[in-house]
Order: C-alpha cells, then structure tokens, then sequence
C-alpha cells in the first residue's frame, strides 16, 4: 500500500480496527477540542465535556469504537453499507455511509433530492447545482478563503422512489459519488440511506481535508442528512444564529426598548 | 432589550442586549409580561449543567403577548396573550406525532453534544444550555419562540398572568409525574421534594384519583404549604423522623405504591449516601447527587412506579439498580411533554379546580432578578417561587 501521508497515517493504520481514518482524524480533532472547551470552562460541566473529549480521542488515536462493533453486525449491504475500510487516508479514498429516518413519504423525498438544485438548501458546502439536461448537472463547491470548486456531475441510476445514483465527471478536482436510497418502513416515515464517496488524488489529501473546510467527511454528511430531514419534515433548518446574548451587549441607548 | 444572563457559577447580571429577530418562517416574537425562576435554573446558577457559555440569556417559564409573527404562523397574532412551554417542538416529526414531544427530532440546533452524552438527542429548550440548543430564554423582555405555530396556548384574559404562567413548566411537570404513577383506587403516593413540581405533582395525585399522598422534605415552610394547600396530605420532614419507616406505617407496611422524585440532581440529605454524593460533586467525581431518588428506590412498594420529574444530567453513582430490579420497579421520566398536558391544564384552571399561584413566594421586577437568583438558592424555606416581571 502506498504511503502518502508518513509517519502519523502509518501509526493510524497500525492501530486501525474498526474506525475510519478520516472519522478517527475527526475523532481526535473534536476529542481534543472537547478537552479543551472543558479544560476551558472548568466546573463540573467542563470536567464531563473533557471527559467525552477524552473518550474521543482514544477512539481517534486507537480506531476503536464499540458502538461501531455493533454497527458492524448491522444488515449491510456490500454495496451500500461499506465500513470505513483500513488505510482510507492512504489511498486517498473515503467512503462515507448514513441513515436517518424521515417522517415524509419515499415519493416527496425522493422527487425533492431528485431535483438536485434543492440540494444547496440543506449541504451546507454546496453553493449551487445547476441542470445541464435531465441527466447532468453542473456543482459549485465552497472551498476556503472565498473560493469555489465547480464540477461536472451525471445520474448513474435513478429508480423513482427508491434510489438515485451520481457520479462526477472527468476533470473533478476531487472525484466523487453518491447514492441515496428510500426505504418505507411502517408508520415511522422513509429510512433515507446516503452513501458518498471522495477521492483525493494521490498527496492532496492535505487539501482535500481543507476543501472540506476541516469537518470531517462522515460528520457533515450527518448534518447534511439531518438539515434534509428538518427542511422536510418542518419546512424549516432550525437555528439560534442571529438571536440575542449577554456576548455582544449594548449601551442602553441602542435599543428601543432598553433602559431601566 | 434588557435580560438575565449567565456568566458562570453564582454569576448571573441583567444586560442590555440586542432585541430578538424572527429567524425563520415559523418564529413569532413574544413580549414578556410574567416569567418565573425555576428550581432547575438553581442547576444553571450552581453550575451542574454543561454547555453553558457565558452570556446565555436564561428563562424557560414565561407567558406574555405576540408581537411578531413570521409569515408561516397563522394561527397567532400581533396581540394574542399566550403562555410558552419550555420544550420547542416541530409538531410533524415521529415523536410529536405520538405525543412524545419533549422527544422532538428537530428542535436542537446543536444535538452533536447531546447524541454522544444520551445517545440522541431531545427536544430544545429554553434558556437551558447549549446541549439542549442554547435558545435564549424568556427572563428577558422579548423572547423569539421557534415553531409559534405550535407551542404557544392562547389564554384567556379574564385570568390574571399568576394563575396562567405556571402551564409554562411546573403545573404540566408535576400533572405528567402523578400520571407517570398509573394511580389506582387506593393508591398512596409519595412525592420527595416539596418544591414547586412537588406542590403540582401532589395536586395531580390527588386529582388524579390517589388514595393518600406523602410529601418528603426538610424545609418546614414548604411543608406547611403543601399542609395548607391538601388537607390530608401526610408530611414527612426527614431531618425529624426516618422516611421509610413512617411510610411503612402510613401503608400497612406495604410501602407507596408510587414515589415521585421532584428533587433531582441536587438532592440534599445528611445520611452517608448523600454526604458522599456531595464530596464526589465537589471534586468532580460525580455529576449528580441522587439522594432523593435512591430513597424513593428503596421505599416504594414491590411492583410499584418510580416517576422522576426532577431534572439529571449526567452520571449517578451507586444507584441501588439491585433494590429496583429485586422489587420489579416500573420506572418513568424525562422532561414534560407540555404540548400534551397545557390545553387540558388551561380547563382545570378556568374551571376553578386548581389556582397555581399558591406556590408563589415572592413578586419582584426583572431588573432584581440576580438578587432573587441568589436568596433563592441560599434561603429555599421562604423563598419557594419568584414571579418576575420586566415592566
């Protein structure tokens, strides 16, 4: 196997058991970060947060999580369910798969993903997706420092509310795919499966990181998926962004209805 | 605008912040009339809730008038008086939809926190930190209220804000503890702690068809409330006689039937269990002191229910899973699913059957509300409920 990244991927890919590289990267990341805010903050609450900071990052630095065991044993499908296999930052290829319920029929989500200009409105790093024709589109990617990456991408299956399949075409700078699947349960919505893959050529993955500006691959699709799943089901993302605090206050005479 | 914020353990100041938005279609902006301090805020102002970040704005009990209205809320309007449940829910997701609302799939804008401490995560909240959303909350003038369209109850205006603010979080809490209990004919409950929740839950017990009902508590004034307010009602101060034994003798030796902990996380208490609950809090070797709730373990009768509506956090040391399992305990908890209980709340109190605003203490302004915080948490006999009010 080549060795693009050295010494800390080769130390990853000893250790590797049932976590992916770049997810344990995350692992380690937010681990860290967690530590931190908890170290930070102190008290009580800072110590829990350091604590499951801490947890995190011996699932990152040892790729092993419990939860994924049996994650493991779950009803996959080769084909779909791919487990972060080893050595996927070594060869530059991840390979992301999640599931979540949602409380809509396969027909409205399905007719909704399938217009992929909607896409934008929920994937936080997508800036737009345009239809060539019925089968190609073209995507705008923001990448850091107000830049963007544009690609190609065409529908490599289409099954009406069952599945849909994608590709992007030569000349992407990172080559990638996905596949989303529909499955009707009973009275508990449609459970939506999303399976994405990356490619970053060979020494990019440097870049490829920073394309993804620094989340990891599995943690935004969670949140993309999640973001689908509130738009669907309540029309809305929820959010706090914009809403008042103590962080930013004001001289009395700046609100209307200040003063004491 | 001005509002309460929290700046860490014991700090809590009334700023100038900016005023709320309306973010999205379905917000509604809500002037604030009457807003309450609740125990559970005691958790945020001692410091045993993580994710708090200095400047939170706090308040999950409030009532008050719509100012605002985004463009996909249409059944409120500018000038409608509504009381505000402390839960956020989308009213479409599977857990709304079975009535589970505290368990909403959409409300947290931030579930990352809560996923990895609970597994998933719930329902957002007010005021409550930032694992649980980190909306800013109503001890404020103006409060933005997400999903307008489905949370707030309109009441009338012939009821004074006092009898009304309490469907915002106590009154609904302490009905959903007692009916957690599965009450029967004959039934005797007993609730630990006779704050607030504990006043309602012992209420709702009654109301709800119990035979006879014990409160547990040391602090003689909040026993003499709940006295007042049921006659009957068997009080129980465990700094003066031992709990168990007198609920053995109230029962036939039978023990209660159901045993509600209205205490939570900070549980006082002078027996060994409790002492060393609070030296583990202290040097952060646990999160939470389940005194109450290991008591209430241990009482009940075989077969009986354990309902928690007091708030826990974290992680419990020592629990006395064994006496649970060895008696076959029926366990039920979390936070309330208000949207359920509030309209129904509303009839009991237009129809005379309940006043909630016996269990305030004391009426005070907004702007002394750092004050209140304060003589709250340090003077818990006489300083049981306080209403605030930002004008």
């Amino acid at each position: 196997m080549e060795t693009n990244e050295r010494s800390l991927t080769n130390f990853l890919a000893d250790t590797s058991q049932n976590v992916g590289g770049a997810e344990r990267l995350a692992s380690t990341v937010a681990g860290g970060a967690l530590v931190a805010y908890g170290l930070k903050h102190g008290g009580v609450g800072g110590t829990l947060i350091s604590i499951l900071g801490g947890g995190m990052l011996v699932r990152g630095t040892t790729g092993h999580c419990h939860v994924y065991d049996a994650m493991g044993l779950d009803t996959s499908e080769a084909k779909l369910r791919s487990p972060f296999s080893k050595g996927s930052l070594l060869t530059g290829k991840v390979h992301v798969t999640k599931s979540l319920t949602i409380n809509k029929s396969a027909d409205e989500l399905y007719h909704f993903w399938r217009d992929f200009e909607n896409l934008p409105k929920f994937m936080r790093h997508l800036e737009s997706v345009s239809s060539i024709d019925g089968k190609r589109s073209h995507w705008i990617a923001k990448a850091p420092l107000g830049q963007t990456v544009e690609w190609d991408a065409e529908i490599t299956s289409d099954i009406e509310n069952h599945r849909i399949g994608w590709m992007s075409l030569e000349g992407a700078t990172i080559p990638n795919s996905g596949v989303i699947e529909f499955r009707p349960t009973i009275e508990r919505g449609t459970e939506v499966i999303v399976t994405m893959t990356y490619e970053a050529p060979g020494g990019k993955l440097g870049e490829w990181i920073a394309w993804a500006s620094g989340e990891e691959p599995s943690i935004q699709i969670a949140d993309d998926l999640r973001r689908f799943k509130m738009l669907m089901e309540t029309g809305e993302i929820i959010t706090i962004e914009g809403q008042p605090s103590g962080r930013e206050p004001l001289p009395k005479a700046m609100t209307a209805k200040g003063g004491f | 605008m001005k509002a309460l914020c929290w700046f860490g353990k014991h700090d809590v100041r009334i700023e100038n912040v900016a005023d709320p938005k309306i973010l999205n279609a379905r917000d509604a902006i809500v002037k604030i009339t009457s807003t309450a301090i609740c125990g559970s805020d005691l958790h945020l102002y001692n410091g045993y809730i993580p994710t708090m970040e200095a400047g939170d704005i706090l308040g999950h009990e409030f009532m008050g008038e719509v100012v605002e209205v985004g463009p996909e809320v249409t059944n409120l309007k500018v000038g409608d008086r509504v009381v505000v449940p402390f839960t956020i829910s989308c009213g479409s997701c599977f857990y709304c939809k079975r009535e589970v609302w505290s368990g909403c799939d959409n409300t947290n804008p931030n579930p990352t926190v809560a996923e990895s401490l609970y597994g998933y995560s719930g329902a957002g909240l007010f005021g409550y930190s930032h694992m649980m959303g980190g909306f800013a909350g109503g001890q404020a003038e103006f409060v933005r209220v997400p999903f307008a369209d489905v949370g707030p109850l309109k009441v009338p205006d012939h009821l004074p804000d006092e009898q009304l603010l309490f469907l915002s979080d106590i009154f609904p809490t302490g009905y959903m503890a007692a009916e957690n209990c599965n009450i029967h004919p004959g039934d005797t409950v007993a609730v630990w702690g006779a704050g607030p929740v504990g006043q309602f839950a012992i209420k709702s017990a009654y109301l709800l068809g119990a035979e006879q009902v014990a409160i547990i508590d040391h602090y003689a004034d909040r026993l003499d409330v709940a006295a007042r307010e049921n006659p009957g009602v068997v009080t129980i101060n465990f700094d003066e006689e031992d709990v168990y034994e007198r609920l053995l003798d109230i029962t036939g030796g039978r023990g209660p039937d159901s045993c509600i902990d209205a205490v939570g996380l900070e549980s006082h208490g002078t027996s060994p269990d409790a002492l060393l609950d609070y030296a583990k809090a202290k040097l952060f070797l646990a999160t939470d002191r389940p005194h109450a709730l290991r008591q209430a373990i241990y009482c009940c009768r075989k077969g009986g229910t354990v309902s928690v509506p007091g708030v826990y956090g974290g992680f419990l040391d020592k629990f006395n899973f064994g006496a649970a399992f060895g008696k076959g305990l029926t366990f039920k908890m979390g936070q309330t699913n208000m949207h359920k209980y509030m309209p129904k709340l509303l009839g009991e109190i237009e129809n005379g059957k309940i006043d909630p605003s016996f269990v305030i203490s004391h009426r005070i302004k907004l702007s002394e509300a750092p004050m209140a915080y304060e003589r709250f948490n340090e003077e818990k006999d006489t300083w049981r409920k306080v209403v605030l009010s930002p004008n």
